[in-house]
């Protein structure tokens, strides 16, 4: 995808959002341009900081189920005994929608950063999860045995295949789940909290019903979700070099 | 070189592939391994590399107890034993590097090498074997033939001294194969390598193993080996011993099925 394609992409929505605007002429639509206005006012402020709190809140979540759920991953591909006592349990957990949880992980964990981080890492551990098992399951024996005739052990197999070859699946997992992270980051920071472009959202468009406001945050949010999402797009061209090659 | 002793080794599903079966290869020498799908010849061929065990009896190469894989035996496989999230460059480096990740502990890498330089002493291999021009190509950008050769040099970096191949050129056309199979005729007389290699191709056997074990219907008891001293060369080929050898082979061949 050329980046001349997705700034004319941007121009069209604009339009059409333009257009709209025009047609509609109320107050809970107000043009792109008057968005654009309080957007870059209030970015080096109050925006700014709402925004830098969400995108705090996403990169911990990512980093986490990485962290996490990458080495079980890993493990339950290559150990067909646990895989078949787990997967029953991740078959029935995967396809839960874990924004249900909300209200519990609140319940539980309380105020602050932590128990939003919790819910949007419940939704990207189970991708990713899911995802690096099924690729070190799906390796081929005869690449394992043939890395294996060259002297390797576990612990070679481990950082000479296995981790190499789960990099594109923990990448495709990220992408497929940036946006439902973001949506599920929207609905986490309606509750008990005063920061977040969640916040920010609910606040100017429910309680002060500042519409410009509102849509700047909407265009945050997302912007947040775009960039998340370039920037694994360009980690996997940097990292996985090979699934580009022609 | 390699020793097995009343070995015995069946399939998870109990069919017995090798009953108290011997077998000598002495240093040097250049065997084909013949015989049909499923008579247990590439599970030989992996006994031999350590990567599975006998149920029953022994195997020793270069003179110890074989229990894991040998840092000096080469593995090559018909294709996918290279990674294909790494060059050419890269997958011939591979052994070498993993070598480096152990240490000299004599378990997973010889206990009297030091690696360095790994690029030095990969890119003569990649000349060699003209893989210079695709060393920075990735395995699905390139030939069959040229993998082939990537597995070959990625084997001989590591300097063997012993060779096993399991229908390392099935899946090439004619022309690439034939260079190939001259590559690893020449290869074996330059490196004096011991070499096993494991086919169905009748042609194959009598080209590259001056001496052929026959596999059967599994189970295999009995080494049946046919004797092909003329092997060596790639103008074999075109002598009358060569098709009279290959007569001799399809009939043990249908004989033991």
């Amino acid at each position: 995808m050329k980046r001349g394609h997705v700034l004319l992409a941007a121009l069209a929505i604009g339009l059409v959002w333009q257009l709209l605007a025009m047609l509609v002429r109320q107050p809970i639509l107000p043009p792109p341009l008057a968005v654009l206005r309080v957007f870059f006012q209030d970015l080096p402020g109050q925006l700014g900081e709402h925004f830098v709190a969400s995108l705090w809140r996403v990169v911990a979540s990512m980093l986490l189920s990485i962290a996490l759920a990458v080495p079980a991953g890993l493990v339950l591909g290559q150990s067909r005994r646990l895989d078949r006592f787990f997967s029953p349990v991740i078959y029935l957990l995967f396809p839960i929608p874990k924004v249900v949880f909300v209200p519990v992980v609140l319940l539980f964990l309380g105020i602050g950063d932590f128990p939003k981080i919790v819910i949007i890492f419940l939704i990207l551990f189970f991708q990713v999860l899911v995802l690096v098992r099924d690729q070190a399951a799906n390796l081929r024996p005869e690449l394992i045995h043939s890395v294996r005739s060259l002297g390797a052990g576990r612990r070679a197999l481990f950082r000479f295949v296995y981790l190499p070859a789960s990099l594109p699946a923990i990448l495709t997992a990220l992408r497929q789940s940036i946006g439902t992270a973001v949506a599920v980051l929207y609905v986490a920071e309606l509750f008990a909290t005063r920061r977040g472009l969640g916040y920010y959202i609910y606040l100017h468009g429910s309680t002060l019903f500042d519409y410009p406001r509102m849509y700047a945050g909407v265009l945050a949010m997302s912007l947040l979700g775009l960039g998340l999402y370039f920037l694994v797009d360009w980690l996997h061209h940097r990292l996985c070099p090979w699934q580009f090659a022609t | 070189m390699i020793i097995l002793d009343q070995v015995s080794f069946a399939y998870p599903d109990g069919t017995q592939v090798l009953d108290r079966f011997d077998w000598h290869v002495a240093r040097g020498e250049a065997w084909a391994v013949l015989g049909p799908s499923g008579c247990g010849k590439t599970t030989l061929l992996y006994l031999l590399a350590g990567l599975r065990a006998p149920a029953a009896g022994e195997i020793r190469v270069g003179g110890e107890r074989l229990e894991r894989p040998r840092p000096t035996t080469g593995l090559i496989l018909q294709d996918f034993g290279l990674l294909p999230w790494a060059t050419v460059r890269e997958n011939a480096a591979l052994g070498l590097r993993v070598r480096g990740f152990y240490g000299p502990d004599g378990k997973h890498a010889p206990p009297d090498e030091v690696v360095e330089r790994i690029h030095e002493r990969v890119d003569p291999w990649l000349q060699h074997l003209g893989l210079l021009e695709v060393a920075d190509h990735y395995p699905a950008q390139i030939s069959g033939g040229q993998r082939q050769r990537t597995a070959i040099a990625r084997t001989l970096a590591l300097n063997p001294d012993l060779l096993l191949m399991d229908e390392p050129f099935a899946s090439l056309d004619a022309p690439t194969r034939e260079t190939l199979q001259n590559l690893t005729l020449q290869l074996h007389s330059e490196r004096e390598l011991t070499t096993v290699i494991v086919t169905h191709a009748i042609e194959e056997a009598a080209l590259l193993g001056r001496k052929v074990l026959i596999m059967g219907r599994p189970p295999t008891r009995r080494a049946m080996i046919i004797d092909n001293p003329a092997a060596g060369q790639g103008s074999y080929r075109e002598t009358p011993e060569y098709l009279a050898i290959i007569r001799r082979l399809r009939q043990a061949l249908e004989a033991s099925t």
